[in-house]
């Protein structure tokens, strides 16, 4: 589904990414850890096309194609969902409304007609309850006055709407409480198929407990340095990343 | 209520530019005594009009254009245009009688002048270039008390009220395009409520201008008595011309003891094209006397509209206990300029005023808000917030804001708050992460930062004016 090859990528000029390769599959789930500062958000606004960050080599191909110069809404389209370690407040766009555009946009972009509104409660009372969300929060402003977990579920909450091939999860687990991530992790495992794969930034061993992924890779100054399976989380709990720096 | 609009954009260009082909009388060009004898007579006018004209005349040609705003206006020749431009059949007592050109004009506006195919709960008096062409449900309301038809027709029918009301909220003399409109105007609308009436339906204006080289000169009074309550309505659009156009309207409102007015506006004027080029200079004079004690007067616009805005609907507080409020979203893209604003002038005890600007400026265009606060004397206990917000699209546009405060009374508690910001790249490119293109994220975003104010407004016009402010924005990142 996403192959990555020898990605080189810098933001104003200094360079983040050093060549990292990374193979993702259908069905899969990665999880990517790593020191702060090493470049994991990085790669996820690379994968995604954030234009503050330049690809100065390698490929990123999605499904077979590279989407090296696809603009972030064309990758969106074709199927790659970020939930971001920094939610963005958007004042006065009711979550409703922003839902309603990014699901039309994404049909549209598609081909396919825009969905009912009684399609789209239908919908949103679904996945409102697939996450356990507090349905106050949907019809608040994107993100605006949202407490940290809440910003994360919401997330979580646009990942389920918009039902993504590629999720990538940024630190998606910091600041949950531990019954969100139990919700959390509980919702990313039923929207699993063999269709679709994700990708977890974390720091914390506790998450892959509810979600088992099939690799963990260490990234360290934009490479990356070991992949292992769960195991290998476990072990940088106990051992930290120094072992692991050159 | 802004939860349940359909966010949408539907095309880029200006797409009320198109020309209606009618026959036109319209008077050659220039601005005399003989001209205004002339629209006078036009009109069927009793003599006390006729003199009011030239009193306002004579005013006029002693006065100079204002140049205090933040503007950049041209020299404007106000003997090269019309200052009377009519479609022919005119008057009509049926709609049969209408032209039907005219009709489908307005069909094409979405402005039905048809009762049953009217908007539910609008009546809407329409005028072109200088006319009034139909109002609609005249008798259901009339059946209330309530009068509302065209300028011209109250002038006739009722010319008591007329008299006793016009120009007393603006007199002629207020400033250079308030004594031109009072010389000139052509038509308008009047609405009249009568004592502890409540207006069961929006009243609307629906102008446009047609006819090329010509003036519009439009005169809106509204008077609502004792313990009334009415909600008016008024929207414009204009042809794409590469020639300005000219647009000095008066608006006036009465309200008594407890009555309470909402105007809103959505004012789409021609802009002028991407280089500048025409486009409808609007230069109005609005404003709002709180006559009567617990008297309330609210004032709402979108202004995405016009290569040239000066306007400032203000609010006189006399009675005591009464209250005002502006809420105004200006959009300026490309070589627009906006100088608006409002003037609160608190006279009364225990008045209140509520302030509330959104300036949004893309492209080269300038927007200014320019606000006075004046709190009287003997203006015990006179309370005013503004809050002034700035959002800027680019780095090749300006917002300016002019906030001025007259205060002679310590009791007085005046506040102002301003903010200037940005649309973030973070903002975008989380839209864009979900799908939504640049551009409509744009109109996304603006509109979550307008809609405080766009929640005032009707829900029709809500919906028109969220599709404008998108509209008036395309092409403004990238
Ligand atoms: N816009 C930017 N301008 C300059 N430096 C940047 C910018 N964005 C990221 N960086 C730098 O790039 C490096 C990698 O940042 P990144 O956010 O990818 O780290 P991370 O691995 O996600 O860290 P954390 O675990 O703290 O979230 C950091 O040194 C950061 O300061
Ligand atoms: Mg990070």
């Amino acid at each position: 589904m996403l192959q990555i090859k020898n990605l080189h990528a810098s933001v104003n000029g200094k360079e983040i990414l050093k060549g990292v390769n990374l193979t993702v599959n259908k069905g899969e789930v990665h999880a990517i850890m790593g020191p702060n500062g090493s470049g994991k958000s990085t790669l996820a606004s690379v994968i995604t096309g954030n234009p503050a960050f330049e690809i100065t080599k390698g490929e990123i191909l999605f499904e077979g194609k590279s989407i090296n110069d696809l603009a972030p809404e064309e990758r969106a389209a074709e199927g790659i969902f970020l939930s971001f370690q920094y939610p963005i407040e958007i004042p006065g766009v009711s979550m409703v409304n922003f839902m309603r555009a990014s699901i039309n946009d994404l049909r549209k972009s598609r081909g396919e007609e825009p969905i009912s509104a009684s399609e789209f409660l239908k919908l949103m009372r679904k996945k409102k309850e697939l996450i356990e969300m507090d349905s106050q929060l949907t019809n608040r402003s994107v993100n605006e006055g949202f407490s940290g977990g809440e910003k994360k579920k919401n997330e979580i909450f646009q990942m389920a709407m918009l039902d993504p091939k590629l999720a990538i999860l940024d630190e998606t687990d910091s600041g949950l409480d531990i019954d969100a991530i139990r919700v959390v992790a509980n919702g990313v495992n039923k929207l699993k198929t063999p269709d679709n794969a994700s990708i977890l930034i974390t720091h914390y061993q506790r998450l892959l407990d509810y979600i088992i992924p099939d690799f963990v890779h260490v990234l360290s100054d934009g490479k990356i340095v070991k992949t292992g399976d769960k195991e290998l989380a476990l072990e940088l709990e106990e051992k930290g990343y120094d072992w692991l720096k050159g | 209520m802004s939860d349940e609009i359909l966010y949408e954009v539907t095309s880029s260009e200006y797409k009320y530019g198109f020309t209606t082909d009618i026959e036109t009388d319209i008077i050659p060009p220039g601005l005399n005594e003989d001209v205004i004898r002339l629209i006078s007579k036009k009109k069927n006018e009793p003599d006390w009009m006729l003199e009011y004209r030239l009193k306002a005349y004579r005013t006029w040609l002693k006065m100079e254009m204002p140049n205090w705003a933040y503007l950049n206006i041209p020299e404007f020749d106000y003997q090269a245009i019309s200052y009377f431009a009519a479609p022919k059949k005119n008057a009509p007592k049926s709609l049969d009688e209408v032209d039907p050109e005219l009709l489908r004009t307005f069909e094409k506006l979405g402005i039905p002048l048809e009762e049953q195919k009217a908007l539910s709960g609008m009546a809407v008096d329409a005028v072109m270039d200088s006319v009034s062409i139909k109002t609609t449900f005249q008798d259901t309301l009339a059946e209330m008390g309530i009068i509302f038809c065209s300028f011209s027709e109250a002038v006739q029918k009722h010319p008591d009220l007329v008299q006793k009301y016009m120009s007393t909220v603006v007199p002629i003399g207020d400033n250079f395009f308030s004594a031109l409109n009072s010389a000139v105007f052509s038509d308008g609308s009047f609405a009249y409520i009568p004592k502890g009436v409540r207006c069961p339906m929006e009243l609307s204006t629906y102008f446009r201008i047609n006819a090329a080289n010509s003036g519009q000169f439009e005169r809106t009074l509204i008077v609502a008595e004792e313990g009334s309550y009415v909600s008016y309505l008024e929207g414009c659009t204009a042809p794409q011309r590469d020639e300005n156009q000219l647009h000095a309207a008066i608006v006036e409102i009465v309200a008594m003891k407890d009555a309470e007015v909402k105007y809103s506006t959505v004012q789409n004027w021609y802009p002028g094209d991407k280089d500048g080029n025409g486009g409808v200079y609007n230069f109005v004079t609005k404003r709002g006397l709180c006559k009567g004690e617990g008297s309330r007067i609210s004032w709402t616009q979108v202004e995405t509209g016009s290569a040239i805005t000066w306007k400032y609907p203000s609010c006189i507080l006399m009675g005591d206990n009464s209250s005002a409020e502006f809420y105004s979203v200006a959009v300026t893209n490309h070589h627009q300029q906006a100088d608006t604003g409002t003037k609160m002038i608190h006279i009364g005890k225990n008045t209140t005023s509520h302030i509330l600007s959104k300036g949004i400026s893309a492209g080269v265009s300038n927007n200014s808000y320019r606000g006075l606060v004046r709190v009287n004397p003997k203006a015990e206990n006179a309370r005013n917030f503004s809050q002034c917000d700035s959002l800027l699209l680019g780095d090749k546009c300006g917002a300016h804001t002019f906030p001025y405060m007259e205060v002679s009374n310590d009791s007085a508690i005046v506040e102002h708050e301003a903010t200037t910001s940005k649309i973030s790249e973070d903002q975008i490119f989380y839209c864009n992460q979900r799908g939504i293109d640049t551009e409509k994220a744009v109109g996304l975003i603006v509109n979550g930062y307008a809609k405080e104010v766009l929640k005032k407004l009707p829900m029709e016009f809500a919906v028109e004016a969220q599709k404008l402010l998108a509209i008036t924005l395309e092409g403004s990142v990238g």
